[in-house]
């Protein structure tokens, strides 16, 4: 393949996750260029993250679940055959053959072939509407069989009739195709043969627990059930009912089967190689199959004694054959199969001897049945070392005990197990060899020589220098914790003051200036300002806390911000109420509440734009700007546009910018709900507010999301019985899906969450901290800003309802409010000695029918053929 | 109340030729913020600072090449009272013109990350302002 002849032949058959991961550390150690790869994948895409398959169904797009850097496929010393399964090997002459029969030869043959979604042998497991969850495309049929299930179940007068899931089999898998189907709209009833759900994971009195969590979500639990058939209906021949051991019968229009994996080794078999008893190739602890040339990693290898259906052991597999592969020794470190489910709402995870079969091991348990929690440590004889635990509806110990895993805990061991606040558990300091990052495997002690020895001084910093925390994420309350006491130990100082003048976080002051009720920036700095180093009083602010002050005074409610001190403390945008350009000149955008506009208001628009020579463009937010107003120009441009009917944007401010939406159930056949309508009374009611940084809506009449209102902060999505809202999406340098926040809202309800969750958000952000990364770090992530906001579980839902209610009350049209005041219109002179002139040093070229400002070339060879004052006509 | 005062300039031209220009009323000038005014060909930026002292700079903002500095914040550092530039927020003290935080950028070609001051002086409540 390659001319220098030095390269070896390394052929992987598989392209799941553990594929990829072994793949990308052989790339990123192979540093020398020993091993030319070649993979081959089944499937017709690249890897992807199956763990989080169940999110497919929100986002229905699989290059979302990309996994890693998609640059690694273009790597020369990778070869990716997609859609291009491996059929034979021949060990005598290091080949194998894949499915066009072509044969490739190897040195080294790594089997990452995964395993199947196990079907039982139940009579009628073959009938249309039976599934299983295992791929993308298992997903995607699930996902159109649903659809079209509901669509036969609609009647003409617009009636629905539900469609009825079941899933077999309530371990992991199972809850998540639960949950899959209740996404798709579907009813679900998870029918489990053993004693409780997730048997393997959890104890009974954790079962329990989570059954009753599970029916909170609107599923249905069947435990000790056997399924003894499947039965078609009579008219369609699709799955109909289901009958049980027990002789009781459950009415379906789908079925989920997930009653677990089997390792996929038909290969291995036919070559000839060692399996073991209950399947998959036998390998050692250096991953070695029973021919030395041949490694098997992830499910398909069985170590130990056993296949491991979890995919963080299958990476340490990945890692071990890596360092094998480069003349390494190392050594699978054993499984840890701790699992944390990522249903939403319901909190359950376990790790190490979750049943405690440890001889001896004595349990500890802590169980709130009326809030469905149960929380169980089990400790050696001695109480002292941790060998396992389960948690259940509040499973947010876990992440900071499960490192600690045969390690001794300080305390008393019931302290760990305490609600949050109840109890005050001892502080835990992990051992360097816990493991934090189990995706990854980053242990303590790598997250602590990023920052000693890398010199990360954050977060993010520490996630791209060791990778913790960039698969599932549940650890990076873990990672950031002790990054920071490092940080602190290192003599760096974590700091969340705003600046040199507030030793305050954004929130903090916040809070500070609405309880004592301030009004002014200097009563505010003269109250809670701090003198800073060499200064010999608090200052005057800077151009850090002053917009931030600003923007509390705002959202606070204190008149316009342009008045008295107020306008020392705005950012040139919002001072000019304009959007500053790099010439110097602003840009102007009326508010098109929805996108919508009159044909008279888009001639006057059009009218303003020609006079005043303004270069024009549409918005992403359904918006006209129209650039390269000066500052004189402004309060005779908003003249025009007052005098129509327009009213400011607040394109320039962080503030509700938009709220886009798609034409609705007005004008399109698709359309089941009024989203113009919609996004018209959120954008006149949410005008004006201001925000830690900028917000934008959206509103789609229907699942088709033609408004994209999941790349907004807040999301409206219509359904046949009302609204979904999702929040925290955005587009930009980190675009963001939005999540799920509530369901099936009535026009009311829609409101009141929104207030709700933005004025959480004003009041509790922090600067510049848009709603996707303020969800990640506010108290309970989601969970908790659901909580607070459909349940009122810090009591402070009236007050937000009523801070919202003032704000609606008191908003006035900033630009109308400046026309009206002489002394603000004064701020918009070009020059204090000559207020109308312009600023001569402007220039323009013509391109396209419009102006844009000159480079410095076109400035330097004379081609301008226009300075700022020639085309204004006004 | 009038308030005079001259303060020694990083680049300013030399005291020996300045030509004196009355510019404008301190009442003119918004306190705490900065006015553009024009002299001549040149551009200057005012700034009132809260004790009524009257700085001026060049009103071209060495990193973005516009003439803008006027819109920028004023502030203190350490005490120093300070100019945040409203294009890409390099931070200049108001004391010696010098650019304190580049932020990250640096300036266009041929410009230097500072700012020229030029003297100042208000009497009688009336701004003037010394160019070449």
């Amino acid at each position: 393949m390659d001319s220098s002849g030095e390269s070896r032949r390394l052929v992987v058959v598989g392209g799941g996750m553990v594929a990829q991961r072994f793949v990308e550390a052989l790339r990123a150690r192979d540093t020398a260029g020993t091993w030319q790869v070649d993979v081959f994948a089944e499937e017709p895409r690249k890897p992807y993250d199956r763990v989080a398959l169940t999110k497919y169904f929100e986002v229905r797009d699989p290059e979302e679940l990309t996994l890693g850097d998609p640059a690694l496929w273009d790597d020369p010393a990778v070869t990716l055959h997609r859609d291009c399964a491996v059929t034979a090997i021949d060990r005598e002459a290091r080949t194998v053959t894949d499915r066009l029969g072509r044969v490739h030869p190897y040195d080294e043959l790594v089997l990452a072939t995964g395993s199947n979604a196990a079907m039982p042998p139940i009579p009628g497991n073959d009938l249309p509407g039976v599934f299983v969850y295992r791929t993308i495309d298992d997903v995607a049929a699930l996902r159109g069989w649903v659809e079209q299930k509901r669509e036969a179940g609609t009647t003409a007068g617009g009636f629905v009739k539900p469609v009825r899931g079941a899933v077999i089999g309530g371990g992991l898998l199972g809850l998540e195709a639960a949950g899959a189907l209740k996404a798709l709209g579907a009813e679900a009833t998870v029918i489990e043969f053993g004693t409780h759900l997730m048997g393997v994971q959890i104890d009974l009195g954790g079962g329990h627990a989570l059954k009753r969590l599970i029916n909170d979500k609107g599923i249905g639990v069947r435990p000790q059930t056997a399924t003894s058939a499947m039965k078609p209906h009579k008219r369609t021949g699709h799955v109909g009912h289901l009958e049980f051991g027990d002789g009781g019968r459950l009415d379906v229009d789908v079925v989920v089967v997930a009653t677990g994996v089997r390792p996929r080794d038909e290969l291995a078999r036919t070559a000839g190689l060692e399996i073991g008893e209950r399947g998959g190739a036998v390998v050692d602890l250096a991953c070695r199959t029973s021919d030395e040339h041949v490694h098997a990693i992830g499910e398909v290898a069985c170590i130990e004694g056993r296949c491991i259906g979890l995919v963080a052991p299958g990476y340490a597999m990945a890692e071990v054959v890596v360092d094998r592969l480069l003349g390494g020794e190392a050594t699978f470190p054993g499984a840890d199969t701790a699992t944390k489910l990522k249903l939403s709402g319901v909190d359950v995870a376990s790790f190490g001897d979750a049943h405690g079969r440890t001889e001896d091991a004595m349990e500890v348990v802590w169980a709130d049945p009326a809030a469905g929690v149960y929380k169980k440590l089990v400790l050696s004889d001695d109480a002292r070392t941790l060998l396992g635990g389960v948690f259940v509806g509040d499973a947010a110990p876990y992440a900071s005990l499960r490192p600690m895993l045969g390690s001794q805990l300080p305390g008393d061991p019931g302290a760990f197990l305490l609600p949050e606040g109840g109890g005050g558990a001892p502080a835990l300091e992990l051992p360097d060899d816990a493991n934090v990052c189990s995706c990854n495997n980053v242990s303590a002690g790598t997250i602590r020589a990023a920052v000693t020895e890398h010199e990360c001084t954050d977060v993010a910093g520490v996630k791209a220098c060791t990778r913790a925390g960039t698969t599932c994420g549940s650890c990076l309350p873990l990672v950031k914790k002790i990054t920071n006491t490092e940080l602190q130990r290192a003599g760096i100082t974590v700091s969340n003051a705003l600046c040199e003048h507030f030793e305050l976080t954004r929130a903090q002051l916040f809070d500070a200036v609405r309880v004592a009720d301030l009004h002014t920036f200097t009563e505010i700095i003269g109250r809670f300002g701090r003198v800073p180093e060499g200064a010999d009083g608090p200052g005057r602010g800077c151009d850090i806390c002053k917009p931030v002050v600003a923007s509390i005074l705002a959202s606070l409610g204190n008149g316009h911000i342009l008045a008295g001190e107020q306008a020392t403390l705005q950012d040139t945008n919002d001072h000019m109420l304009a959007n500053l350009q790099k010439d110097g000149t602003y840009s102007v955008v009326p508010r098109m509440p929805g996108g919508e506009v009159t044909p008279e208001g888009l001639i006057v628009v059009g009218e303003v734009a020609r006079d005043f020579g303004l270069y024009t463009k549409i918005t992403g937010g359904q918006r006209i700007d129209m650039f390269g107003a000066r500052v004189e120009q402004l309060p005779d441009i908003w003249r025009r546009l007052v005098d129509a009917g327009f009213e400011s944007g607040h394109a320039y401010g962080k503030s509700l910018r938009t709220v886009k939406s798609c034409v609705g159930s007005t004008w399109c056949r698709y359309g089941v709900q009024d989203s113009v309508g919609m996004a018209v009374d959120l954008e006149l009611r949410y005008r004006g507010l201001r925000s830690p940084h900028k917000l934008k809506l959206g509103v789609s009449g229907c699942a088709r999301e033609c408004a994209e209102a999941r790349g907004k902060d807040v999301g409206v999505i219509a359904t046949e019985k009302g609204w979904n809202v999702y929040v925290g999406g955005n587009g930009g340098f980190t675009p963001r899906h939005a999540q799920l926040l509530a369901e099936d809202l009535t026009d009311e309800e829609l409101v009141r969450t929104i207030d709700r969750f933005l004025m959480y958000y004003v009041r509790t952000a922090d600067r510049l901290q848009r709603t996707a990364t303020w969800i990640q770090d506010v108290e309970g992530g989601l969970e908790g800003v659901r909580k607070v906001i459909l349940e009122d579980s810090l009591g402070i839902a009236a007050d937000l309802d009523e801070a919202m209610a003032r704000h609606v009350a008191n908003y006035e049209d900033e630009w109308r409010a400046v026309l009206d005041d002489p002394e603000k219109l004064r701020r918009f002179s070009s020059f204090v000695n000559a207020p109308r002139t312009a600023d001569p040093t402007l220039a323009y070229v013509p391109e396209r029918g419009q102006r844009r400002p000159a480079t410095d070339e076109e400035r330097a060879s004379g081609v301008i053929i226009a300075g700022p004052k020639l085309e204004v006509r006004a | 109340m009038s308030v005079t005062q001259e303060q020694p300039a990083a680049a300013a031209p030399q005291t020996d030729d300045l030509s004196w220009e009355r510019v404008c009323l301190l009442s003119d000038l918004f306190p705490e913020r900065g006015s553009a005014a024009l002299l001549g060909d040149t551009q200057v930026a005012l700034f009132r600072l809260p004790d009524d002292v009257v700085v001026a700079t060049q009103q071209l903002d060495p990193f973005s090449g516009a003439n803008v500095m006027s819109r920028g914040i004023v502030g203190t550092r350490a005490g120093v009272p300070t100019v945040a530039a409203p294009v890409y927020k390099q931070v200049y003290s108001l004391v010696t013109g010098e650019c304190l935080d580049t932020a990250g950028y640096s300036p266009r070609p041929g410009r230097e990350p500072r700012l020229v001051k030029y003297p100042v002086e208000v009497r009688d409540g009336v701004v003037h302002v010394a160019v070449q």
